[in-house]
């Protein structure tokens, strides 16, 4: 393997990653609240293929993005109505706005299957792209990948640093504290679900704009879930999610690469090492089940009603 | 009153006849992907247009798309079965027992099932010579390449896949002898995803052509953004790919879809394993993009000219396999039963076959 070869697995590397570090994002915010949502794929989808409608029909790439968003967020508010205004259980409800989304998108996209755009292409850095060797990795990449890297710098800025993160923390370990405090907690949940179900849109319309720019039904071939492991491999951090995310996006490629090279292993064990990655880290965070418990927002899944609080 | 009901059971008898006499074959079709795959399902969907151009009201056609492979394909070529189809085609390797099983419960519905090798008095089979297109993939990217490095997106290993692989390189060794073959398996026939990320990890290898067993059209999309080449599979992919694209080789379904509605239509259907290629029109080869060499574009139509005409066999003995045993002697073309079982991959190719 040469210098070359290796920055260009780990440019795809950054490129396979991406879809995942954007919804991984959206759900950990809403986790950080105490909320588990496992519509992750239904939203996806739903902003795969909007976003590809909009794109395809209005020429703008960016409508197609924004598109994305306000169809993921829609998604992600009728999971918020039921979740936290009639008290419907998480679990259940997420699992139904995923078979939910990947049947509408199927729905909604029936019109365009096959069809295809431009999709984004890759924007150079000026100066940074001059850097040897990172400068192919990390400043020769689309505009979504750079908005991820803001995203998350941003977002790591917001929970670690100010009042909002620290309020958003709040909700998500002591609901009941928070409420007695004054924080609006339903209102915080509110938007922390509707900005994971607007990260879940750009993250399926990165996949239909950029990755691959088509729709096709279930493009997003089980992304959401991973995301969803994601997070907690990143014990609710916003950098290992980064990480994770490219780590993740690392192991895919690496299936393809090795057997180009002519590894002769089978293809299904290779295959499997995203997921085998993703359990060894898995295991050796949850090594310490102390930290663990600490680092799991404590009200995750559990509903809050103040109209029990006396 | 005898009289009456005699007249009636008559009336009845000749309204009956009447409606057979008018009733249109009804056919049905199963599929495993979506008809808009731009790939295998929609090139049988387009058969079955075909089929119902052809023959106008004279017959009915009714199609399942999406179906996975295993008990939901039974649940559905039962429906089909019952609601009164006469004859079923299932287009997808992994439908072959449900087939047979639900044939076994309807045997006045004639079964026709894509690609498989199990038969009974009312299964048949058919099947493409999808290494006749490979071959005159495999001649083009020889003549192409610049890196003298063909890459090859590969679905499941079974021998259709492995024939093709073993065509592609014996094709491109004749008119480049340093050619090399990189052969990535996705485990997928279809996975837009998947299949560009393969792509591109075969591009940034070295290859600068890639050719696809798999039915998405995302390589072409993949291949074009990094100026290389690619070779279109199953349908026309040439809109995809305006620069990049050579040449598709695609699947024409109409003809063969058609002569089985006649032959059940005659009552003369009998089960056989069709395979069918370049000389019954059931592939072709299209779109050749105008700005290839005029030598790559004369040896194309040569090639499947002379495979067309009978001239060309692919699997012309002596071919030995790549551990060096002869596996075709001298002189003998395989037959389809050994094409149907073909394991190995011929010399030069220095992969494993995954097992």
């Amino acid at each position: 393997m040469d210098a070359d070869l290796i920055t260009q697995i780990l440019f795809a590397a950054i490129k396979t990653g991406t879809p995942l570090l954007f919804i991984a994002l959206g759900e950990v915010i809403c986790e950080k609240s105490g909320i588990l949502n496992l519509g992750q794929e239904g939203m996806m989808l739903m902003g795969a293929v909007v976003g590809f409608l909009a794109a395809y029909t209005t020429g703008s790439m960016g409508l197609g993005v924004l598109a994305a968003m306000i169809m993921g967020s829609l998604m992600s508010l009728i999971f918020a109505v039921l979740v936290l205004q009639l008290g419907a259980n998480q679990v259940a409800t997420g699992l139904a706005l995923t078979i939910f989304g990947t049947g509408l998108s199927a729905f909604v996209g029936s019109g365009v299957v096959g069809q295809t755009i431009q999709g984004f292409a890759p924007i150079e850095i000026p100066l940074l792209s001059e850097i040897p060797y990172l400068s192919e990795i990390l400043f020769k990449h689309d505009i979504l990948v750079y908005l991820s890297f803001a995203i998350t710098i941003a977002l790591y800025f917001v929970v670690n640093k100010t009042r909002v993160g620290l309020t958003l923390k709040a909700v998500g370990e002591n609901p009941n504290a928070a409420n007695a405090i004054g924080i609006k907690v339903l209102q915080v949940r509110y938007l922390a679900i509707m900005f994971g179900g607007a990260m879940a849109g750009i993250s399926g319309a990165y996949m239909s704009l950029v990755y691959t720019p088509m729709w096709v039904e279930n493009m997003t071939a089980g992304r959401g879930w991973i995301a969803l492991a994601l997070v907690v491999f990143a014990s609710w951090r916003i950098g290992r999610i980064m990480l994770g995310a490219y780590l993740f996006g690392l192991a895919s490629i690496m299936h393809l690469v090795l057997q180009g090279l002519g590894w002769s292993i089978s293809p299904n064990l290779l295959a499997m090492l995203p997921y085998v990655a993703t359990v060894i880290v898995m295991v050796i965070i949850s090594a310490d089940h102390f930290k663990e418990k600490l680092l799991a927002p404590r009200s995750l899944g559990k509903p809050f009603d103040p109209r029990n609080m006396a | 009153m005898k009289l009456k009901s005699l007249l009636l059971s008559l009336g009845l008898l000749a309204g009956a006849t009447a409606v057979q006499a008018e009733d249109p074959l009804k056919v049905g079709f199963v599929y495993v992907g979506p008809v808009g795959d731009l790939g295998w399902s929609y090139e049988h969907d387009l058969g079955r247009i075909g089929l119902e151009k052809h023959f106008g009201d004279k017959v009915e056609t009714t199609y399942v798309e999406n179906v996975p492979e295993g008990a939901d394909a039974e649940r559905v070529i039962t429906q089909l079965a019952k609601a009164g189809n006469d004859l079923i085609f299932t287009t997808s390797f992994g439908f072959m027992n449900p087939t047979v099983k639900v044939a076994k419960r309807f045997p006045k519905v004639t079964f026709e099932h894509a690609t498989g090798y199990k038969r009974s008095r009312n299964v048949g089979t058919y099947v493409l010579r999808t290494y006749e297109g490979r071959y005159v993939s495999g001649v083009a990217a020889g003549m192409m390449t610049k890196t003298n490095t063909i890459g090859y997106i590969a679905s499941f290993p079974i021998p259709e896949v492995i024939r093709d692989i073993d065509t592609v390189y014996m094709a491109a060794k004749k008119v480049n002898p340093d050619v090399k073959i990189k052969i990535v398996w996705v485990n997928s026939w279809y996975d837009p995803g998947k299949e560009t990320d393969a792509a591109n990890a075969l591009m940034d290898q070295g290859v600068d052509i890639l050719i696809q067993h798999t039915d998405s059209p995302a390589p072409q999309i993949a291949a074009e953004k990094r100026g290389m080449r690619s070779i279109g599979q199953a349908s026309n992919m040439s809109k995809f790919a305006p620069e990049a694209h050579m040449f598709s080789v695609r699947d024409n379904w109409t003809p063969y879809y058609v002569n089985v509605a006649e032959e059940v239509m005659n009552n003369t259907w009998k089960p056989s394993d069709y395979w069918g290629g370049f000389k019954e029109d059931m592939l072709t080869i299209e779109s050749i993009n105008p700005n290839l060499p005029a030598d790559v574009k004369a040896k194309i139509k040569e090639t499947y000219a002379a495979i067309k005409s009978g001239e060309l066999k692919p699997f012309t003995g002596p071919i030995k396999d790549n551990k060096g045993n002869i596996v075709v002697p001298e002189g003998h073309s395989l037959t389809d039963e050994e094409l149907a079982q073909v394991n190995w991959y011929v010399e030069g190719i220095t992969d494993e076959i995954p097992r």
